[in-house]
């Protein structure tokens, strides 16, 4: 009973890990259809930023949820007014661009702190369940990051930005016709998904620690999460982490986390073989 | 008369390569009117409504819109400054139910959101739309639905000038008759250009007819004397009227 708790545990921890380092890029490439090479930096970013934050006397909970996904916001404003605005509607020549960016951001990274790990312990302790425990502080990171997927499913739906977002995403002239700005809403939609990602790194730190190249370990994985899920910005993507999401940590806990990861990457390759457009195309028609 | 004329071009050259879409093209449309652009295939209407708004960049020649230049003004900046426009193919967001695309388009007059919701009902309002058509996916409406939401949200943005290239294109004729009622509403606040091939249509709504020929103005005067003018009708009308009465 105990073990059985735990494995449901394990298995929304892990949707929950897929959806928080997806949801930034879901933003940005669901958005804008520019494929971010350097999100995994975004997350790496984050973390150092927090740790960094921390480590001078700056209070965690501050560093996170704060300093973390404003910094990154800043990096991710200065990234798209530098390289990606001038590449807008070029796919292969942003994604050579960002990928740049991203051994750009590690060598920096690298040079000013070396290629070592740093950490914050995680807060809040751990919670019993019989002869097991659970961190609280996972708990938390499922709780925020429900909350964060909600929040923006709330924003794009119900608000004039959301509305506008999705107009400027759609169709660019014509949204041009009707007052809309949309170098604006590129550039403010690419720097709120820096800023998420920041905030996943930040969140991700306590657990796993940061070192420069972190971001690789988390961008496959977002991308796969995000491409499964195809055209429905946020519903896409939470389906393919909760699809894709169980298979990795059952396997891992049956496995090993070698065979979880590779699963997860085999089942991606079968859903986009089954449905070329992602999972939410079963009830977006495919567009 | 007091003022600059709401819409003027003077000298507005569109060139694609070697080929002068719009060729010297100077119009003057005064605030309230309904225009009526005619012309033949290719003869630049659509091109020049482009022009205006600045989704192309005219190669040469200015817009003044109540007398200021619009040169260097983005797509945007103009639709802010009130010129609205329906494109030829329908530019209407298929992915957004008919509510959100007419709200869109009423986010230009700045309304706190109460306002903006009522602006919206009342639209719906006069487009005829009950809420069955008023929350379906724009990509669902038939043909007509579809030009009436585009109508909706040039009437929800509640533009100075609206620029309406074929709005009755595709219709039946009762259909179309509920265009013009539209188009009526439209210019009671609003001067109304439109491009247009149906005689009835035109008859209907236009006081003054310009007529456009291989990118230049060819004529301009009501609709009565463009009928009777014998370059008009050899190059368009003569045509168009015998196949008209062929369908019948």
């Amino acid at each position: 009973m105990d073990s059985f708790v735990i494995l449901c545990f394990a298995v929304v921890n892990s949707v929950a890990l897929l959806a928080l380092i997806s949801l930034g890029l879901a933003v940005i490439f669901g958005m804008m259809r520019v494929i971010n090479f350097a999100h995994g930096e975004f997350i790496m970013l984050g973390g150092y930023a927090t740790v960094i934050a921390n480590h001078c006397g700056v209070n965690l909970w501050l560093s996170m949820l704060v300093v973390a996904p404003m910094f990154v916001a800043l990096i991710g404003a200065v990234a798209e007014r530098l390289i990606v605005r001038r590449l807008y509607g070029h796919l292969v020549t942003t994604m050579l661009a960002t990928w740049g960016l991203s051994l750009f951001l590690i060598g920096a990274v690298t040079a000013i702190f070396g290629n070592t790990t740093m950490g914050v312990s995680a807060p809040l302790g751990n919670i019993p369940i019989g002869a097991y425990s659970i961190g609280a502080y996972q708990l938390f990171l499922i709780g925020i990051t429900a909350l964060l997927v909600v929040s923006s499913l709330l924003a794009l739906h119900w608000t004039k930005y959301g509305l506008i977002a999705r107009a400027a995403m759609q169709n660019s002239e014509m949204a041009a016709t009707l007052g809309i700005n949309c170098d604006r809403v590129y550039a403010v939609t690419f720097i709120v998904g820096a800023a998420i990602s920041g905030l996943a790194g930040a969140l991700l730190a306590p657990i796993s620690g940061v070192l420069p190249h972190m971001g690789a370990a988390y961008v496959a994985r977002a991308f796969v999460t995000v491409i499964s899920g195809g055209g429905a910005l946020i519903t896409g993507f939470l389906s393919a982490a909760t699809i894709l999401g169980p298979v990795e940590a059952l396997l891992s806990y049956f496995a090993t986390p070698v065979v979880g990861q590779a699963s997860l990457l085999l089942l991606a390759v079968i859903i986009l073989r089954l449905l070329p457009t992602g999972v939410s195309s079963l009830w977006t028609g495919g567009r | 008369m007091s003022g600059p004329p709401i819409l003027a071009t003077r000298g507005l050259v569109k060139r694609f390569g070697g080929v002068a879409a719009v060729d010297g093209v100077d119009l003057v449309v005064n605030a309230g009117e309904i225009r009526c652009l005619i012309g033949p295939n290719g003869a630049g209407k659509s091109t020049l409504f482009k022009c205006l708004t600045h989704q192309h960049q005219p190669t040469s020649g200015h817009v003044l819109f109540e007398g200021r230049d619009l040169q260097g003004l983005a797509t945007h900046r103009i639709a802010r400054l009130g010129i609205a426009i329906k494109n030829q193919i329908p530019s209407i967001y298929a992915n957004l139910d008919v509510r959100e695309n007419i709200r869109l388009a009423g986010l230009r007059r700045g309304l706190e959101k109460r306002q903006l919701d009522r602006v919206v009902e009342l639209t719906l309002d006069e487009i005829g739309f009950n809420e069955r058509l008023a929350s379906q996916p724009a990509a669902t409406l038939s043909h007509a639905h579809r030009q009436w939401c585009e109508l909706g949200m040039l009437l929800a943005s509640s533009p100075r000038i609206a620029l309406l290239d074929e709005p009755t294109a595709g219709m039946t004729r009762e259909e179309m008759l509920k265009t013009v009622d539209i188009i009526k509403r439209l210019n009671a606040s609003a001067t109304v250009i439109v491009v247009e091939h149906d005689l009835e249509f035109i008859a209907r709504l236009a006081q003054r007819v310009t007529v456009l020929h291989r990118g230049k103005v060819l004529v301009e005067d009501t609709m009565d004397k463009i009928e009777a003018n014998e370059i008009v009708r050899d190059i368009y009308l003569g045509r168009k009227k015998e196949a008209t009465h062929a369908e019948r």
